[in-house]
């Protein structure tokens, strides 16, 4: 959130409740409050408790290498809606330790987690305190400031040696190893001994004697992934087994980190929008405009209304695609091979074919701009856009609909299976449809209105029980939401500018911070960025939807059989380029 | 009714098998190599087969289809080519992951720089095909091609496309892109006389 | 079905070359039937991946070049479809996975990042290229591919293996094939084969930690 304003509408204030241990954040363009690390756990409990900040939307490290400090940034939301509370603690960066704040809220078990892995910040009580995104064993913590990465040119893009000079090399022509590879000065071989998978094996638990009855068996560790084609990409899922019966279920990830966030610091503001498409590939567009509503907090600008409504238009597609996928995929993952995942991708296709002729790609759309879109409509999508939203795509969710809900296998394999409560689903800061589908109508379109989703006629889909049919049930219910809101938009589409001002490749962004938020097909997506003033952002943080639904995961498992697990991590339908961007 | 679900499912899959057949009885035989029947099974009333025979066939390409980037030439008169490309350094600046290396042309004489490149590389390995390069260029002398079919055998001699590789004349542009191409001579011609009435 | 057959010669055959008209008889029904059953593995790192699946699907329809059966498991597959960032994080499987395949088999590096890196390149997880560490046949650039494109790609490699004979095919070769050493998780990732590298660095005392940047100004 941008400065005062959002925190002053909120009625609770941590200064006054707690003098002399939290204070105003007072930094140009920054809002929130500064805690005491010692007081943190007291102060966020009584949040939690007495003011009803339930919801642990991103925790997240910010290294200010200047002052010589590391900060811990919370956003609490209430799950009844409304704006952000923000609570921030800082330690300094040469002993980084902090308070973890897993006991009060089990969501941010991985994102502390994170937070130690690239940052380097110990949390004291945290239960599994390893790394996530690298493994054990890695040199450094690499987003701190002061660490460079093999193929380090320059701290900002755009890099001198690419104009006016322009002699073109390799990275790896100029690296002693050629493969982004250094190592630490004095690294030998032989004095070195592997522990990735030690430390992993080591905090899995084993339950002894479940039932002590006359046959016993030992309990097994088994991996599913990171190659297995049911994980959805290179997902591992590391679980000790007694027979078939999941005992303990550790995801384990991290195979697919591509460093997005350090890239991202290094890029221009602009140059970051390609880098979101590469996120949640499946659904590009979602991410695009959770970013350009993250700066456009920053610059103050707002869209005109054409491109507003191409937005809400293109965004709503993405998730009837993305749903269309994730509910074939489901599919595929319950054992019906490839045939309803089939039916699934000829709907997306068409709906790709859209993307492709407005943005130019069929996945990596990079379409919309700080105050816009990129560009208009061309001739003859809109009638395309209308023949889909109108008539195909209803016609076609109704018939995937048929084919699917009241099959008796999905019924007998899905209802009932990986429950995830209410409160559970809450406390572990899961969003989208794996929070809506537990009972918890939490849509960050309604709770905390963005863009102009108060305009539009649609419900917050949500189902209750919880378990996987749920989760199914409610990415139809969303489609079909969708679909409603594409309709209307589509009716109301005005004419004019889609840009606010000149397309411009560097922009201006007044220094500060601004968490933007959007709710994407996966759950709730969110850009946190820091501005000083620069053409480059100085944080760059994804609140990524993927990553944080897989908290639960192991809970949810527990007690199921193996070829559950499959479907579990289907219904929560992550993308790993999200997962571990 | 037990199975009821299951039935119904399989009802919905005879339909999608017997619509191929359908499909199959209206085009009469020529469904395939035809591009009316390919706009029709490829566009929003498709029912039945779907699939696209590449590389027999190809899905008409939309404009705004974007792959590799290529830089612009114009033939002029006496048959000699001009880049469009003054070397300015703006593709090179907001190209995301720094994939254009530029280099610009002096005078030998004055030692002052010429705008026009001497070198234009782009590494095709690091290129995110994002199309910003095209969408920045003031000159319109860079743009993103539509042609995909550029695999090979070996990327360290032929994946960093230099000036050469990368040229390409106007007319293959205007005939990619008709509508863009229409709409930024019109912008050029526009600017041209303003210049000239300076 | 789509085949690339050359165009056949009515030719006459001189007498000294006629013992070979068996073997490329032999050569052509050979690679025919592994050109045309070149079974991919199912096997999908990042955003490629999913542009691959939808080759799969029935737009594209892999099927229709006889390589619809994905197998999931490597000791079954003929080709291995690298479609997407390879990180050091997953480099050591996929060098497992490809010491796993049976000869023949060919890899084909889709997209920006299995080729070169990618945008993802500078990144301190990210591996310059697939063929750092395992050998590539196949590049088909672009970010994504567009599943015409791997198409392309695929009947590209298609003709490679027209192009092969079976008399000088390395799987035939006296001797075994050796596997790639598979890189181990170090401090950063340690490529075995680079061992005799780093040591005589750390015996002459070289900095094995200089980025680009230092190296430039070198």
């Amino acid at each position: 959130m941008t400065a005062a304003p959002a925190v002053e509408k909120a009625e609770v204030k941590p200064d006054e409740e707690f003098p002399g241990i939290a204070a105003p954040d007072t930094r140009k363009g920054y809002g929130g409050y500064l805690v005491a690390p010692e007081h943190l756990v007291e102060v966020v409990t009584k949040l939690r408790d007495e003011a009803g900040y339930n919801y642990l939307s991103s925790a997240t490290a910010v290294d200010y290498l200047e002052e010589g400090k590391l900060e811990m940034v919370y956003h609490l939301y209430r799950i009844t809606g409304g704006p952000a509370l923000v609570v921030k603690a800082q330690t300094p960066r040469d002993k980084a330790v902090l308070p973890s704040l897993v006991p009060l809220f089990p969501g941010a078990d991985l994102q502390e987690r994170e937070a130690w892995d690239l940052y380097g910040i110990r949390f004291t009580g945290h239960p599994n305190l390893k790394r996530i995104l690298l493994w054990e064993g890695f040199w450094g913590h690499p987003m701190r400031k002061d660490w460079k990465e093999p193929y380090f040119e320059e701290e900002t893009k755009p890099f001198d040696s690419r104009w006016p000079g322009g002699a073109v090399f390799r990275s790896e022509q100029h690296n002693p190893f050629g493969h982004n590879v250094k190592y630490p000065d004095g690294f030998t071989l032989e004095g070195w001994t592997p522990e990735a998978d030690k430390a992993l094996y080591a905090g899995l638990g084993t339950v002894t004697d479940v039932n002590a009855g006359s046959l016993k068996t030992d309990q097994i560790v088994v991996n599913l992934g990171p190659q297995h084609p049911s994980t959805h990409g290179v997902f591992r899922i590391a679980a000790t087994l007694d027979g078939e019966t999941i005992v303990d279920l550790e995801p384990v990830m991290g195979y697919l980190h591509r460093n997005h966030e350090q890239i991202g610091e290094r890029n221009t503001f602009l140059q970051n929008i390609p880098f979101t498409d590469r996120l949640d590939y499946l659904s590009s567009m979602s991410n695009n405009l959770g970013y350009a509503l993250a700066v456009e907090k920053l610059m103050n600008v707002k869209p005109p209304e054409r491109a507003e409504y191409i937005r809400v238009i293109m965004v709503e597609m993405t998730r009837i695609a993305n749903h269309l996928w994730a509910i074939g995929f489901l599919l595929n993952d319950l054992g019906a091979f490839f045939t309803p995942a089939l039916y699934a991708i000829q709907e997306r296709e068409l709906i790709l074919d859209v993307f492709e002729a407005t943005a130019g790609s069929r996945m990596m759309c990079n379409y919309m701009r700080f105050g816009g879109v990129a560009r208009d409509l061309p001739d003859g999508i809109e009638a395309r856009l209308n023949e889909l939203a109108f008539e195909r795509l209803p016609r076609k969710v109704d018939e995937l609909d048929a084919y699917l809900t009241n099959n008796e296998i999905i019924r007998s394999r899905c209802i009932g299976v990986g429950v995830l409560p209410a409160e559970q689903a809450i406390a572990y800061s899961t969003a989208g449809p794996v929070l809506r589908a537990s009972g918890v109508p939490y849509d960050v379109r309604r709770a905390d209105p963005y863009s102009i989703y108060d305009r539009f006629d649609w419900n917050v889909a949500v189902r209750y029980n919880g378990d996987v049919y749920d989760r199914y049930l409610i990415r139809l219910d969303e489609i079909r939401e969708s679909i409603k809101i594409v309709q209307q938009a589509l009716r109301d589409l005005p004419g004019g500018e889609i840009q606010t001002g000149k397309p411009q490749y560097q922009v201006r962004v007044p220094a500060g911070e601004a968490y933007g938020r959007v709710d994407n097909p996966k759950g709730e997506l969110g850009f946190y960025v820091i501005s000083t003033g620069k053409p480059n952002p100085y944080r760059y943080h994804v609140r990524a939807p993927s990553f944080i639904n897989l908290t639960p995961f192991g809970e949810m498992c527990k007690g199921h059989k193996v070829a559950d697990v499959v479907v579990i991590l289907g219904s929560i339908d992550i993308v790993l380029g999200e997962t571990d961007r | 009714m037990y199975g009821l679900g299951i039935l119904r499912g399989l009802g919905t899959v005879l339909t999608h098998f017997v619509n191929t057949y359908l499909d199959d009885i209206r085009w009469l035989g020529r469904r395939y190599y035809n591009p009316q029947a390919l706009a029709v099974r490829q566009g929003p009333k498709t029912a039945g087969i779907f699939t696209v025979q590449y590389p027999e066939e190809k899905l008409v390409t939309p404009e705004e289809f974007r792959y590799i980037p290529f830089l612009l030439y114009e033939v002029k008169e006496d048959g000699t080519k001009e880049d469009r490309c003054t070397s300015c350094g703006i593709c090179a600046k907001v190209c995301p992951p720094q994939c254009i290396w530029i280099e610009r042309t002096t005078d030998p004489k004055t030692g002052r720089p010429v705008p026009a490149p001497r070198e234009f590389y782009i590494d095709i390995d690091i290129c995110m095909n994002c199309g910003f390069c095209a969408e920045y260029c003031p000159f319109d002398a860079i743009k993103m091609d539509h042609d995909f079919e550029i695999a090979s055998y070996d990327r360290t001699s032929a994946h960093i496309f230099n000036k050469e590789r990368l040229s390409t004349s106007v007319d293959y542009y205007a005939s990619i892109r008709p509508t863009n191409y229409a709409r930024e001579e019109v912008a050029r011609a526009e600017k041209e006389a303003k210049k000239a009435k300076k | 079905m789509t085949t690339l057959e050359k165009p056949v010669s009515d030719l006459q055959v001189p007498d000294d070359i006629q013992p070979n008209i068996f073997i490329t008889t032999l050569d052509k029904i050979y690679n025919w039937s592994r050109r045309s059953s070149c079974w991919p593995m199912m096997f999908g790192l990042a955003c490629c991946a999913i542009e691959m699946i939808c080759t799969a699907a029935s737009r594209y329809d892999l099927a229709r070049f006889g390589m619809e059966v994905m197998r999931p498991s490597a000791r079954q597959a003929d080709l291995m479809i690298v479609s997407g960032t390879v990180t050091k994080k997953m480099v050591p499987q996929i060098v497992r996975l490809y010491n796993q395949m049976p000869e023949p088999k060919y890899v084909l590096a889709m997209g920006a990042c299995a080729s070169g890196g990618g945008p993802f390149k500078e990144g301190y997880n990210v591996v310059s290229g697939v063929d750092k560490y395992v050998p590539v046949d196949v590049y088909v650039p672009g970010c994504p591919p567009t599943p015409q494109a791997l198409l392309h790609g695929l009947i590209t490699l298609q003709r490679k293996i027209d192009q092969q004979s079976i008399r000088n095919v390395p799987w035939y070769q006296p001797g075994a094939s050796e596997p790639i050493p598979v890189p181990i998780l170090g401090p950063d990732i340690i490529d075995p084969r680079q061992a005799p590298l780093l040591r005589d660095r750390a015996a002459r005392g070289l900095s094995n930690s200089l980025t680009v940047a230092d190296r430039v100004k070198e």
